[in-house]
């Protein structure tokens, strides 16, 4: 059995005049402790698939099956801790005026948890930043350091699944590396499931095992990071996709505008 | 390569309430007609660099320079009215996202026709004819519905492309493009490069290309420059720059995930206080 399990997944957006399906019948499935990637461009749904599995967006058909259990709209609290989200923007994700004691502690005091002195310490060294940060604000710290407290915050409560939005893509290359170092660690620490959505290929398939591409509120392609890795994909569209990614080749732009141009004509 | 565009010894400072940052410190570097990168992460002082160049550094800046000269002429003194003729007409400047760049309220035609009027004597309807060939040569297929649509109307490949005919149309010597694609899909990134590169290569103009993204620049320019705390710490050609010397450059290029190579874990890039010597 799958530990998560989306099927037919459809999200609309607009009124009956102008419907939009961001997620257009989407189905996959993840195993225990594996990480599933969902890349696409810019509109794709990608995004939008996580804020349904969260919660943060009601408004879905379809199944979602976590545990064997199928989620409602509506979320016991039990569900919510064992599903948490890590969001892109660390400078919008974090309250301006907390500290990070009480960012860390807030869902702490949700939940019921007892020993928040000694959970928000902990949290802060899983993600590798001192016990000094405790009371600082988020203005005063770094872009990595804020997405580190970003990151700490959902494994607090410490989910089972983990849904990653876009993690580094504020962040410059360098500090990339670190906090995917500190994400790779935690999986494996805490034996948990990540399911991440981005943009970049290369960090997709850094870190999971399995890839979904999408388009248009389609889900294209399944495959593993291996086949992407040895160019095995044959989807015209995740083709183009790598090939782009890769860098620039002006030969390649000749090639798809000729392509355009008999689709045009 | 004979320089178009050469500066020498340029330093950017600004004051915050913190003290002074010197946000460029003595970079030189001449471009001639080809591509030439500068990368570097953010507060590297790369975007302080293109922009000191046209003197459009925020308030509160102060620039000095050894020489900033395009062609014969010594930017340094030239007056702020000599200035206005130069951006746009001499040295055109593409920013990262096309909707903060365009006038929301004004037709995009309109835009691209009126870059073309600031800066030649010429009637609306020659400035109109202008505009609409421009859209053409950067590949808009409808260049006569496109001309009157507002930006909003439009997607972020295709303001990119009316940006870089708004910015063509005076026929300028040199073109700075800051973070141009960074903020399109990665095929659509590819598209809007390709008429870069062809507008480049045909009109004969300099490009300085200023990004974050290491593996963009090695592919797509000609020479890198890399920047690092306000300083140029590498200097070669761009299909050199897997073979780059300063550990900085080095550790940025292993700090990215690759596809040709999976490792469990990154190499973390560690700074060493030598390098701002």
């Amino acid at each position: 059995m799958s530990f998560l399990a989306v099927r037919d997944l459809r999200v609309a957006f607009g009124g009956p005049d102008d419907r939009n399906m961001a997620v257009d019948g989407v189905s996959f499935s993840i195993a225990e402790g594996e990480a599933y990637g969902l890349v696409g461009e810019s509109g794709c749904g990608k995004s939008t698939i996580l804020r349904a599995i969260s919660g943060l967006n009601a408004a879905w058909h379809g199944d979602i099956v976590l545990e064997g259990t199928a989620l409602d709209a509506r979320r016991t609290l039990a569900q919510y801790r064992r599903t948490q989200m890590v969001f892109q923007d660390p400078y919008a994700s974090l309250h301006p005026r907390h500290t990070v004691d009480a960012i860390l502690s807030e869902p702490l005091a949700i939940h019921g948890l007892d020993d928040a002195h000694g959970r928000v310490d902990r949290a802060l060294d899983q993600v590798g930043l001192g016990r000094e940060f405790r009371f600082r604000y988020p203005h005063q710290l770094s872009g990595g350091q804020r997405q580190r407290i970003a990151i700490a915050r959902a494994m607090i409560l410490e989910p089972r699944l983990v849904l990653l939005d876009e993690p580094t893509s504020a962040l410059g290359v360098s500090i990339q590396s670190e906090v995917l170092n500190v994400l790779t660690d935690l999986r494996r620490a805490n034996g948990l499931t990540y399911l991440l959505v981005s943009h970049d290929l290369g960090v997709v398939a850094h870190m999971c095992e399995r890839v979904g591409v999408m388009r248009q509120g389609r889900l294209v392609l399944e495959t593993d990071a291996a086949a992407i890795r040895a160019g095995a994909v044959t989807d015209p569209y995740t083709r183009r996709f790598i090939d782009a990614s890769a860098g620039y080749d002006r030969a390649m732009a000749l090639r798809w505008d000729a392509l355009e141009e008999e689709g045009a004509g | 390569m004979e320089p178009i565009l050469e500066v020498r010894d340029l330093h950017v400072r600004f004051a915050t309430p913190r003290g002074e940052v010197h946000a460029v410190r003595g970079v030189g570097f001449g471009v001639g007609r080809e591509k030439v990168g500068i990368v570097g992460e953010s507060g590297s002082g790369k975007s302080m660099t293109g922009r000191a160049i046209l003197r459009i550094t925020p308030r509160g800046c102060r620039t000095s320079a050894a020489r900033i000269a395009l062609g014969a002429e010594n930017l340094l003194a030239a007056s702020e009215r000599r200035m206005r003729e130069i951006r746009g007409r001499r040295v055109s400047m593409i920013l990262q996202d096309p909707r903060f760049s365009l006038n929301p309220v004004m037709r995009v035609g309109d835009q691209v026709a009126e870059s073309y009027l600031v800066h030649h004597r010429a009637s609306k309807r020659e400035a109109r004819e202008r505009a609409l060939d421009m859209f053409s040569q950067v590949r808009i297929r409808e260049p006569r519905r496109v001309y009157d649509l507002y930006p909003h109307e439009v997607s972020g490949g295709m303001g990119q492309r009316i940006m870089i005919a708004m910015m063509l149309i005076p026929e300028p010597a040199i073109l700075i493009a800051d973070e141009p694609t960074s903020a399109l899909d990665v095929t659509v990134r590819t598209q809007v490069l390709a008429i870069l590169d062809d507008l480049v290569t045909r009109r004969g103009l300099g490009l300085l290309f200023i990004s974050h993204d290491l593996n963009l620049v090695s592919t797509f320019c000609d020479r890198v420059l890399v920047m690092y705390a306000g300083r140029i710490v590498e200097e070669c050609l761009a299909a050199d720059l897997e073979n780059a010397r300063h550990p900085y450059t080095r550790g940025l290029l292993e700090s990215m995930p690759r596809l040709d190579a999976p490792r469990e874990r990154l190499p973390v890039l560690k700074r060493d206080p030598a390098w701002l010597e």
